[in-house]
């Protein structure tokens, strides 16, 4: 035992004093701050990517012209000329669609609208919305009937969604649900391939560089492996606690600098109604587990291989129920989080890390929890054990192309 | 010290052992000898724990091998190498106390044996930094920091070129002196004669020799006598109490002849038989050296 600590600790201390890990510490926060930054802004300002749009309207009917109102990004106006007239100004203007109104303009597909390019999806249902009320305006006038009444009785009702909960109704926020549980996932994801990948790399430095003889001939490859395994997962979880350190920090400094901002305020005040410590709880828990569960195999393909470029046909299996989930995870469940396929996928080892991380904001039912996390244990036991199985005889095989029939025989060799 | 008996080892496909006992006393300097793919590393592996035998035991000092043994023996594997972006004074330390030394007094042997090898100045560099040569030195200081009784070398002097292969085998000769056991595999027969008290010699998975180099070449001698003599060349009518294998003539009356003896004779009755006809200037027993054996050994088989 006390052979698997020095071996921790030797791949603890050179990792954690590599430059590369100290920057990262500080760089990846900047990037995501400064990405969600970049995002907003755009978000914000995506009328100004484009140039102004003008319509002109030729209108044979009589009942729109003048009616339409000017929008950020689009301005309207009526012609006196021909159809074909502005369609010929439109072919020398790409900012200039011709639009035609004509006098049966009720039938399907009358009306037109023209441009030099494609006639954009945004201009398109802009220039509908605006003919739409113009026209029932001009029905609701025709038939008598005051329109400004009629908007002074418009009702505008939102719901505001709430949990029951023992201590009394708690407001929730579907967006903020979704924005943690959907942070969890990419992490975990994210987490899960950065430090598998870095045993494997371990591993196949070892093997590479022959050390794995000296190394065995002192520990049990077991041993070795496990402290590799152990000695990265620290590594992890040292990172993650220190940008969990920074992000609070900056969340406090911003909190200060933001307060008379109410948008954002109102944001993380909505934030605060998940239940941090139990997400935060369990976002531990999964990241261990799965780390243990995935990092086994990475060390087992490790073992099989003589050069990083040797591991993908290897990695494909490994990876590919990862990335369905995340990928399902990022598109499909977050609208659904109590979905059968949901619920299968938070409960199955191999997917249920990304998937249960992402439910847990949306809260999820004590035993569904503690069966994921019972199969959980078990899948990093028996991976674990699989792995260790192949990493014994693997680290041995230099120059030998392994295949999976290799591998399955390696399984069973006696000690 | 070490006691093998009966080891098998089958790899899928090949057989690495059948059956191998052998006994390598306290205090010896043994060699394993044996043409490539004969099964040396195999074994050695075995003795290492690193891999299992199918069947067979190894015992250390009368026990059954077991992983209490492992920090007694030092390993130096074929294959070299270490960890290329550690600081080597950090990685041999390391090693070490894998094999169970306090940091404090691995550091204190290491500085010992840096002092001796004139090694003072790699504390801090790293493996890549250094030349190939220089790595294969850092990792014999690895090899036996521990201070192992039984100290396992499989090609010592590969990779080490004439000088420091002088030195490491002084180093291999003291630590032997001072008491440890040194096992070491080798194709290289000049080395053998000069290092080893006994060997075994390991062909095609069996082990087809073993006994003292001394002994094993006195098993060897067939009664064969080189004579060197200055006269007139000698001719030979079969009254002679030998026989005459191979005639060779020098320059200035010198002549060169193998012989052997025939039976019931000695050297004493040949000389007895030649000196009045000649000058002898030379008798010499031609015993056969460990290269001829093993080839010899090795053919034989094939």
């Amino acid at each position: 035992m006390n052979k698997v600590l020095l071996i921790i600790q030797r791949e603890y201390i050179t990792r954690v004093r590599k430059k590369s890990f100290i920057i990262m510490i500080f760089v990846l926060p900047c990037l995501i701050l400064g990405m969600g930054a970049a995002i907003t802004f755009i978000a914000k300002d995506s009328d100004k990517l484009s140039d102004q749009q003008v319509v002109k309207v030729i209108d044979e009917s009589g009942l729109f012209a003048g009616k339409f109102k000017n929008q950020p990004n689009l301005k309207f106006e009526t012609s006196t000329k021909s159809f074909n007239e502005v369609k010929a100004e439109a072919m020398k203007d790409e900012n200039l669609s011709a639009l035609q109104i004509p006098v049966d303009y009720t039938k399907p597909d009358a009306i037109k609208i023209s441009s030099k390019k494609k006639p954009g999806i945004t201009i398109i249902e802009k220039v509908e919305r605006e003919m739409n009320d113009i026209a029932v305006s001009n029905g609701m006038i025709k038939n008598h009937i005051d329109t400004a009444l009629l908007h002074s009785i418009k009702s505008n009702i939102s719901l505001s969604p709430m949990e029951i909960t023992e201590t009394g109704d708690n407001k929730t926020d579907l967006g903020a649900n979704i924005g943690v549980g959907i942070a969890c996932a990419i992490l975990i994801y994210l987490a899960l391939f950065i430090y598998g990948a870095q045993v494997m790399r371990g591993v196949i430095e070892e093997k590479t560089s022959r050390i794995i003889e000296v190394i065995i001939s002192s520990v049990k490859p077991f041993q070795l492996m496990l402290g590799k395994i152990i000695g990265v997962g620290l590594v992890g979880l040292t990172q993650f606690s220190a940008w969990i350190i920074l992000s609070v920090v900056s969340t406090k400094i911003l909190g200060h600098s933001f307060a008379s901002s109410p948008g954002i305020m109102g944001a993380l005040a909505t934030l605060q109604t998940i239940h941090f410590g139990k997400v935060l709880a369990c976002f531990i828990f999964y990241f261990i587990a799965g780390y243990l569960l995935y990092s086994a195999l990475f060390a087992a393909v490790g073992s099989a291989v003589d050069s990083e470029t040797e591991t993908q046909q290897f990695m494909m299996p490994i990876t590919l129920p990862l990335l369905f989930t995340y990928i399902l995870s990022v598109s499909i469940l977050f609208r659904a989080p109590d979905s059968s396929l949901a619920v299968w996928l938070s409960i199955i080892p191999f997917t249920s890390p990304v998937a249960m991380v992402l439910r847990m904001p949306f809260g999820v039912p004590d035993w569904q929890l503690y069966l994921s996390m019972a199969l959980l244990i078990l899948g990093f036991l028996f991976t674990t054990y699989v792995a260790a199985r192949i990493y014994r005889v693997g680290i041995l095989m230099y120059g030998k192309k392994a295949s999976f029939k290799e591998l399955a025989k390696w399984f069973f060799y006696k000690e | 010290m070490l006691s093998i008996r009966n080891i098998v080892k089958q790899y899928a496909g090949h057989r690495a052992l059948s059956d191998v006992s052998l006994e390598v006393k306290s205090g010896q300097v043994f060699g394993l000898l044996g043409p490539n793919g004969a099964g040396k590393t195999s074994l050695i592996r075995i003795i290492n724990q690193i891999t299992a035998p199918d069947s067979g035991e190894v015992y250390f000092n009368g026990e059954k091998l077991n992983q209490s043994h492992i920090d007694r023996i030092g390993y130096l594997p074929e294959e070299r190498g270490l960890y290329k972006k550690m600081e080597i004074g950090e990685q041999m330390i390391y090693l070490a106390r894998l094999k169970g030394l306090s940091r404090a007094e691995a550091t204190r042997r290491l500085k010992i044996w840096f002092d001796k090898l004139g090694m003072e100045t790699w504390w801090k560099m790293k493996i890549e930094e250094l030349s190939k040569g220089m790595q294969q030195k850092a990792q014999f200081v690895a090899t036996v920091l521990h201070e192992p009784d039984l100290i396992i070398l499989d090609e010592p002097f590969s990779g080490f070129d004439p000088v420091n292969a002088e030195i490491i085998k002084d180093e291999i000769l003291e630590l032997n002196k001072k008491g440890a056991t040194i096992l070491f595999s080798t194709h290289r027969m000049e080395s053998v004669e000069e290092l080893c008290d006994s060997i075994a010699l390991i062909n095609k998975s069996q082990k087809i020799l073993d006994g003292t180099v001394k002994g094993i070449r006195n098993s060897y001698r067939n009664a064969t006598y080189l004579i060197e003599y200055n006269g007139e060349q000698l001719s030979f009518n079969g009254s002679q109490p030998f026989e005459v294998i191979e005639e060779k003539a020098g320059d200035d009356m010198e002549h060169t002849i193998k012989i052997k003896l025939a039976e019931g004779n000695t050297s004493n009755d040949v000389l007895q038989y030649l000196i009045p006809k000649t000058r002898v200037n030379m008798l010499q027993e031609v015993i056969p050296s460990m290269n001829e054996i093993f080839i010899e050994q090795v053919n034989l088989i094939r």
